[in-house]
């Protein structure tokens, strides 16, 4: 039986569904060291913003049991350097990118999405609304139905053309499922789901809060029931929107069970950290899972945990 | 980015307790060719099903390219946390996961020079196959080594054979000089006319070498130590605000653009907060 590992995430043709995790993968080149972009299903980039972006003071960083507090504060270039030398040389080693932009309001994201139109190898746009790491938790666009719209609304009317856009959401809201639907109304092709839960790890010895900001983005292994929940419900309310699954993502077996849950392809973020190789780790063993379950395409394992099943 | 890192199972050579840490060597091939003085390795922990989700740093003590095993790299650790303590408690024989070498170097003059090489505590591990270097290349090379207790200095035999002089201080007495590694350096700078100043170990006291090197006017390499998740570049969690030759101030990764740095371009009063207009990178 031929089996082809191709995937179309929200209209993204990719030939594999293993994507690396915004802000988990650098700017590509470093990665790049350890293994061809190529044989990404896509790169995910960092969140790109208007301006050049510090981040957030160290200590940003906190390991937890099968995990990892972060506060990064989305540190970048900014969109000008970004267009400037990111984008040419990802397009350089024939990777295919799909873009993350971040803003702090609605019109940043119109600004970001305008300038995201006709960008060699860039085949879609992840638009993060769910960055735990800003300072007005009030400004998190996922986690109010209202701002989620308008910021999507507002990618929607200026990207132009047909670049797939694909809604990054939070788990840390009551229902994601209405979130989920309410960006779908206002012109996402997809949703990205999980980001970072919002945590805390206080120091035993100082005792005070390791983060130099004191909230962080959990993500990695322990997330991951959290993260097959949320695409599991998003797909079984709305089975037609693709979904982009990750949270904690470290081997094959952990992939297949997003696709089970209903995901059309997979991020890899945290497990990039413990090991530059975990993307084509998993890219291996999910195609042998596939292949060993019987399914010829991915498109055919996407959601199987959903069947009625009759004992 | 070092463009010679490589991902490779390096074997457990020899684990052998010294003092308060552990002197650890590891077969690792050709990649020993490619690692120099101020380059690090970063180390998956914990085993197959560990818990523990990120790499850990070490700087290469000394690296050999052709011993009885092949390449050897050695690594001096301080079983402090749940990641050391797993990697000292390996045996000979055992892999583990490393990913080397990887950083900056410390930068070798191409004149023969007076150096000065400072360690805290087992930051010291970096300088003895930097001090051979030197020595090498015609330099003179003073050392001074502090910790808080005598047990906390790492300051093996072998490594003493390329140092002119050797000076230790301890916070509680216990070895040498009572006091602050700081307050030995202005006299053997005066005494020992010297020109650069090579440093490794704990932020503050960087810092507090840079002032001192800053005030005589000389050069200061540090190789700097920010916690690090992944030691490749990809995390951008071990930044920290370092000044270019523009004037802009940057979140450089120490990983990547560090560990050794210019001690008079990093802004070292910035723990817990950063500088007016400072960029990402």
């Amino acid at each position: 039986m031929s089996f082809s590992f191709a995937t179309n995430l929200a209209g993204a043709q990719l030939p594999n569904p293993v994507l690396t995790a915004s802000g988990c993968a650098g700017s590509g080149k470093e990665l790049s060291q350890f293994f061809p972009l190529t044989e990404l299903g896509a790169i995910v980039t960092k969140s790109i913003m208007i301006k050049p972006r510090s981040g957030r003071a160290t200590p940003r960083m906190a390991e937890t049991p099968s995990g990892m507090l972060n506060s990064i504060g989305l540190q970048g270039p900014g969109v000008d350097l970004f267009l400037e030398n990111d984008i040419p040389w990802l397009a350089s080693q024939g990777a295919r990118t799909i873009v993350s932009i971040a803003g702090e309001t609605v019109e940043d994201y119109a600004v970001l999405a305008r300038r995201m139109r006709n960008l060699p190898g860039v085949i879609g746009l992840e638009v993060n609304i769910s960055c735990p790491n800003v300072e007005n938790r009030g400004m998190v666009f996922s986690c109010h139905p209202e701002s989620a719209r308008a910021a999507i609304e507002a990618v929607r009317r200026n990207i132009g053309g047909d670049l797939p856009i694909i809604a990054k959401l939070s788990p840390d809201v009551t229902d994601i499922v209405s979130i989920a639907r309410e960006v779908s109304h206002a012109g996402a092709d997809g949703v990205a789901l999980i980001n970072t839960l919002l945590g805390m790890v206080i120091d035993t010895d100082s005792m005070l809060p390791k983060l130099a900001q004191k909230t962080g983005g959990l993500s990695g292994p322990a997330i991951r029931p959290v993260a097959v929940r949320a695409v599991y419900q998003v797909h079984a309310a709305l089975p037609k929107l693709p979904i982009l699954g990750m949270g904690g993502i470290t081997s094959g077996r952990d992939a297949f069970e997003f696709i089970l849950a209903g995901a059309s392809a997979i991020s890899i973020g945290t497990a990039t950290f413990g090991n530059p190789t975990a993307v084509t780790k998993v890219k291996n063993e999910l195609e042998s899972i596939l292949i060993q379950k019987g399914f010829a395409t991915v498109a055919e394992a996407v959601g199987f945990a959903h069947r009625e099943v009759t004992v | 980015m070092n463009p010679r890192a490589q991902q490779i199972q390096a074997e457990v050579v020899s684990n052998k307790k010294v003092g308060a840490y552990h002197h650890m060597v590891f077969s690792v091939g050709d990649l020993a060719q490619s690692a120099k003085p101020g380059n690090f390795v970063a180390i998956a922990v914990g085993g197959a099903s560990s818990s523990m989700v990120l790499r850990r740093a070490f700087a290469i003590y000394r690296s050999t390219e052709r011993g009885v095993n092949g390449g050897l790299i050695e690594l001096v650790v301080a079983p402090h946390g749940q990641g050391s303590r797993w990697l000292t408690s390996l045996e000979a024989h055992d892999l583990v996961d490393m990913v080397a070498p990887l950083g900056t170097h410390f930068g070798i003059p191409t004149e023969p020079v007076r150096a000065l090489l400072v360690g805290g505590g087992y930051g010291s591990a970096p300088l003895f196959g930097l001090a051979e270097l030197l020595k090498s290349r015609g330099c003179r090379v003073d050392m001074v080594l502090g910790a808080s207790t005598a047990s906390k200095i790492y300051a093996p035999l072998e490594g003493k054979r390329s140092v002119s002089s050797l000076t230790l201080t301890t916070d509680d007495g216990s070895a040498g000089v009572a006091g602050k590694i700081t307050d030995v350096l202005p006299k053997i700078i005066e005494e020992n006319e010297i020109d650069i100043v090579y440093s490794c170990g704990p932020m503050a006291m960087l810092a507090a070498i840079t002032k001192v090197s800053e005030s005589y006017g000389i050069l200061h390499q540090c190789a700097v130590e920010e916690s690090m998740a992944c030691g490749v570049g990809v995390c951008m969690t071990c930044v920290l605000p370092v000044k270019g030759d523009d004037d802009q101030i940057r979140m450089l990764r120490s990983c990547i653009d560090g560990p050794v740095m210019d001690g008079s371009r990093v802004m070292w009063d910035s723990k817990g907060r950063i500088p007016e207009g400072t960029w990402g990178a």
